[in-house]
């Protein structure tokens, strides 16, 4: 304690060796280095290979390329907009404001899988729904969905590995099939999965598709009790059942051109049905559905009333973040929802600072 | 009796230390979430708040100082040195307060909703621009690593001067009271 030897300023302490100085400068050292390497530690710097959101991001650049301004995955797009009319049911479940009686606006954006903004479309491919709802409070819900009843992958290794398991080969420009297989060997949940997923039929287009929230979810209702849940908006618009005939004819933007004329001919509808978890229900793989009959309850009807290409629309501007979410909606135990803020941010803040290219889907295309 | 004042007044010290916690907590979540999957949104969800509060208690510790006398430098410490000192207290204070409100810019310019805990949240302080929220990003990362080498700095000098030059720095911001004989 420096206390007793600075009891007056004019009291010189006695002189120390060179000696004793020496030693302690080089604890001052010490000291000094230990407190830059923790700071460095906790940034990642001695654990060059742990997956972290950049080395994600860095592995749709490799598999797709870097397309200037677009997203590092789910790249090709277009932008809508509308509103969502709660109809009450939700708020014996959720306290969130979104859930009440009446509406609220919503901006949202489809796409297709992967990182390349100009692929062609084709009925296979994962279709996304994105969506961002303006609570009147002032509060917001964004979730990402897609078109599966489950996911491929239950934990972001899982995710990353597959993911790096369809990179192109630089010699063949396709995906070694032997790496794919390697991965499904060690993977039995993707193996169980994509036979769930096979079993589904493909819808025609964007605007018949169901899209599913993925990962489970807490609903918190106003006296504090929660429950496990999983959404998914239904379609109003008839299903048909996918044909190649657009790929065939090679137009490369078939489902998006069909998604334009469709919701330009009348507002298209959605039916936003949440499923109630039992409390033994698992929360934390995605690649598994719930058993089937667990109480479903439709809490109101997201309509799409415009649409517009990214390139004037500020939907293309927003990361539609999985964890943005209202009081009354919680994050699971799902490891895959922290892994996707975390990727969503990365590529965001990427795709942020760059120039702009044109989408494929252009302002005049929205307009015929 | 009056003696010399010879320590920073009890409100200084107490939020002179407060800071520090949460500062150092701070630089720790902020380097650490940016690498992070798994923890990623619970360190996010905490850094947020964290900083609103730092920029509260910085215009408070601010203010709080303008109005209290403070201790005179060491009379081991040259003129030239105390420039240093004065100068480099006045960069922690502009870095604390700018710092806070690059993250709740940077936030505005990419549209994030800033929550600091349930419903409570912040308004947009900048409008919707990405190409902005590119800057401030890169900006908020830079001014985190100035802040980091800047704590290094304070932290080794006074190091310094209590165990080598031994003039009883540290006395004077101690967190307990120390007497003047």
């Amino acid at each position: 304690m420096p206390s007793d030897s600075t009891s007056s300023p004019k009291e010189q302490p006695a002189p120390l060796t060179s000696g004793s100085t020496l030693a302690r400068l080089g604890g001052i050292g010490i000291v000094l280095l230990s407190v830059a390497g923790a700071f460095l530690y906790l940034g990642g710097w001695f654990t060059p290979n742990a997956l972290t959101p950049p080395r994600f991001a860095d592995a749709f650049e490799r598999v797709d390329g870097i397309y200037s301004g677009f997203r590092r995955n789910h790249a090709k797009g277009v932008c809508v907009s509308g509103f969502f009319e709660g109809n009450g049911q939700g708020t014996r479940l959720s306290k969130a404001a979104v859930f009440r009686t009446g509406r609220v606006r919503v901006v949202g954006r489809f796409s297709l899988s992967g990182g390349d903004p100009y692929v062609a479309d084709a009925p296979d491919t994962v279709r996304g729904l994105g969506l961002l709802f303006w609570l009147p409070d002032g509060e917001e819900w964004r979730t990402a969905m897609i078109n599966l009843p489950v996911f491929p992958v239950n934990t972001p290794q899982g995710f990353f590995d597959r993911l790096v398991a369809t990179q192109p080969d630089p010699k063949t420009h396709k995906p070694d099939p032997e790496k794919m297989a390697a991965f499904l060997a060690s993977h039995p949940e993707t193996v169980q999965a994509i036979k769930i997923i096979k079993s589904h039929a493909v819808s025609s287009g964007f605007d018949n598709s169901m899209y599913d929230g993925l990962n489970a979810f807490r609903f918190v209702d106003a006296g504090g009790t929660s429950i496990p849940v999983r959404w998914s908006m239904v379609p109003v618009q008839p299903f048909e059942a996918a044909t190649t005939t657009g790929t065939a004819q090679g137009d490369k933007n078939y489902l998006f051109y069909a998604l334009i004329a469709s919701i330009l001919q009348h507002p298209l509808q959605w039916h936003l049905i949440i499923a109630l978890g039992q409390p033994d229900d698992r929360t934390d793989d995605a690649s598994v559905a719930w058993p089937d009959g667990r109480e479903q309850v439709d809490v109101g009807t997201l309509t799409l009333d415009s649409v517009e290409s990214e390139e004037t629309s500020r939907a293309r501007d927003i990361n539609f973040d999985p964890l943005v979410l209202p009081a009354g909606i919680t994050p699971s135990d799902d490891p895959l929802l922290s892994a996707r803020s975390a990727v969503y941010s990365q590529s965001f803040t990427r795709r942020a600072g760059e120039k702009k290219e044109p989408s494929a889907i252009t302002p005049s295309d929205v307009r015929k | 009796m009056t003696t010399e004042q010879r320590q920073f007044t009890a409100s200084m010290r107490f939020l002179h230390w407060l800071m520090a916690a949460m500062v150092l907590t701070m630089l720790g979540i902020g380097v650490a979430m940016v690498a992070s999957i798994a923890g990623y949104h619970r360190l996010v969800s905490i850094h947020r708040p964290l900083g609103i509060l730092i920029l509260i208690l910085v215009v408070i510790r601010f203010v709080n100082r303008r109005f209290s006398t403070l201790p005179p430098f060491p009379a081991s410490m040259s003129s030239q040195e105390r420039l240093v000192a004065s100068a480099s207290e006045l960069l922690l204070y502009t870095l604390l307060f700018v710092q806070p409100l690059v993250g709740w810019g940077m936030l505005s310019a990419a549209r994030y909703p800033i929550v600091l805990f349930g419903s409570l949240h912040l308004p947009p302080i900048l409008p919707h621009s990405v190409m902005l929220y590119a800057v401030l990003r890169r900006t908020h990362t830079v001014l985190a690593y100035l802040l980091f080498l800047t704590f290094i700095a304070h932290f080794g000098a006074v190091l310094f001067h209590t165990l080598v030059v031994r003039d009883g720095m540290f006395s004077r911001m101690a967190p307990w009271r120390v007497r003047a004989s």
